[in-house]
């Protein structure tokens, strides 16, 4: 029992530099595997936590651009959604990679009037900086999507009843269309965070390397796999992790899907059951 | 016409058509065959899986319903990579068990010691005297496998949300005329899921396009592989000497999987009109309405 938080204290935080510096070897006990798989899922968390955050604001920025029908911002969108949605995360995190790793070393000084920022190019070939920023591409596209598609199916007389309360058009989206995009959106955006989630494991098998063995819990599962040549104890472990994790997101996100329904009659609100119908 | 026998005298496009048709560039498209006959070995067997577990998980036998419900769940709570990892060394062990177990029924010891897994020689599979090529052939078989448990699960799901939405009051209607539930199932449930399932299976087949570079993780050598393998700098000391072109070549890959896509998404769009003609779903009404 104390080897156990023994292993819990080692490598408890080692997937953020903490701890034993070493991995495992030789004699890996259960204990360890547990310990090191759920310190690298501290990794997966902060790439689907940040990814999902930032994200929301730039796929809303894009489904309305996508909305406005005409002129180059509905022609970038429309083209970005294409782009992100229509080709694999994995290619695209190598070509991120590559893409970053030409970019010139000694960063990019950005005046802005006010303030210079330095922009530090090579922070761009680190997984926590580099993945993340095309998690956000990524899941921008799909979550703009749906977006869209909410926006599609607003009932045209709540815009109409808005305008004639005279309200601006900036009043309009944040007052009427926004709520009830959220409402309807709501289900599938759920899929959406959950399918994000799974896929930050990725991270570290495509290009972007895992500096000083910190890796996600996949990497570390995949690590105990090929040192034990045992794949019944370090994968159910993980398979374990994302099954708690998952339904956390379930709880987190038909928690917020009661608060949007709240001001609907009884007989009108909608359970958020996950249906895989449409997924990524 | 001009040779390539002497790359290092030619220049400019004659170059580049030299270099784009060496050998290992011809694996290089071989790969995308490759890729593509996963998805076409892959899409059926999947679809087989799915039909089979979606039919299983409204079985009023509760051991046949049990099972192909957390099949049918376990693609929401655990990410499918971590089964592309899983499923294959699981597969590979297990099958080596068997055959050291039937075939070295001599040798009693454990087959994991400390860190390493031992089977005797003749339960290796396949055989280390095979040829490169049965290697090659068995590995692709265990990627198969994987991609269709896992696509046969998402596809469960799809199926059986299909099925769910069947109008019960037509199934009612054919018990009502004195069928059995197998008739019922085979004459009214069976031909109606389809065009319920047909989005979501549409976007089944684009998902499993877009898990088609994952086959890179389990030790193929698929697109992602030889990109990488081409695409790396390389010295004077080869014959078509150049800088690091990883990016252009994952470039390429992208343009591929993009017309891809978007070839899959007009023939579905186009399937998905066919079908629904004369259906009342809600395609029909829209367009009926203007």
């Amino acid at each position: 029992m104390s080897s156990c938080l023994n292993a819990f204290q080692d490598y408890g935080l080692r997937a953020i530099g903490y701890g034993e510096r070493l991995l495992p070897k030789a004699d890996i006990t259960i204990c360890e595997q547990f310990a090191l798989i759920g310190s690298g899922l501290i990794w997966n968390i902060f790439f689907g936590v940040l990814a999902i955050v930032i994200g929301y604001w730039f796929a809303l920025a894009l489904a309305v651009g996508k909305m406005s029908g005409s002129g180059w911002l509905c022609g970038f969108s429309v083209g970005f959604i294409y782009l992100f949605r229509g080709t694999p995360l994995f290619i695209q995190f190598f070509f991120a990679y590559e893409l970053f790793v030409l970019l010139p070393k000694v960063g990019i000084t950005l005046d802005l009037w006010v303030v210079t920022i330095d922009l530090e190019t090579r922070w761009l070939t680190r997984a926590w900086l580099g993945a993340l920023l095309v998690l956000i591409l990524n899941t921008s596209a799909y979550s703009a999507e749906i977006f869209y598609g909410a926006l599609r199916s607003t009932p045209r007389g709540e815009v109409e009843a808005a305008m004639a309360y005279g309200m601006s058009g900036w009043q309009r989206f944040w007052r009427v269309l926004w709520p009830h995009m959220m409402r309807l959106a709501w289900p599938s955006y759920t899929n959406e965070a959950i399918f994000l989630f799974h896929a930050t494991t990725l991270v570290f098998f495509s290009g972007f390397p895992a500096w000083r063995q910190s890796g996600d819990a996949l990497y570390y599962a995949n690590y105990f796999a090929d040192k034990t040549f045992n794949p019944f104890i370090a994968y159910p472990i993980i398979a374990f992790y994302f099954i708690i994790f998952t339904l956390m997101i379930i709880v987190l996100f038909s928690w917020i899907n009661r608060r949007l329904n709240r001001h609907l009659p009884q007989h009108a609100k909608q359970r958020l059951s996950i249906r895989l119908n449409v997924i990524r | 016409m001009f040779s390539c026998t002497n790359p290092d005298q030619i220049e400019g496009l004659n170059w580049l058509v030299c270099y784009l048709s060496t050998a290992k560039h011809m694996a290089f498209y071989q790969s995308f065959v490759v890729v593509l006959s996963l998805v076409l070995i892959t899409a059926p067997l999947a679809l087989l899986f799915g039909l089979m577990a979606a039919s299983a998980s409204r079985s009023a036998i509760a051991v046949m319903r049990w099972p192909a419900k957390i099949y049918i769940a376990m693609v929401r709570g655990v990410p499918d990579i971590v089964f592309f990892l899983f499923v294959p060394l699981a597969l590979d062990q297990g099958i080596e068990y068997i055959r050291h177990r039937a075939l070295c029924s001599d040798q009693t010891g454990s087959v994991w010691q400390g860190n390493d897994f031992i089977v005797c020689d003749i339960a290796k599979m396949p055989l280390s005297s095979a040829s490169a090529w049965a290697h090659d052939f068995y590995g692709f078989m265990l990627a198969v496998t994987a991609y269709a448990i896992v696509f046969g699960a998402f596809a469960g799901n799809v199926l059986a949300g299909a099925m769910a939405a069947v109008p019960h009051a037509q199934l009612e209607t054919g018990s009502a005329f004195g069928m059995s539930r197998r008739q019922v199932y085979w004459r009214v449930l069976f031909p109606q899921m389809w065009i319920y399932a047909l989005p979501g299976l549409s976007n089944l087949w684009v998902l499993l396009i877009k898990a088609t570079p994952l086959l890179f993780l389990l030790g193929i050598q698929d697109i992602v592989y030889w990109a990488r393998e081409l695409g790396s700098a390389k010295t004077s000391a080869y014959t078509y000497p150049h800088p690091d072109w990883r990016v252009w070549y994952f470039l390429a890959l992208l343009i591929f999987y993009l017309f891809v896509t978007w070839v899959s998404e007009r023939v579905f769009d186009r399937l998905n009109r066919r079908f629904s003609r004369g259906q009342a779903v809600l395609m029909n009404s829209q367009q009926a309405g203007g």
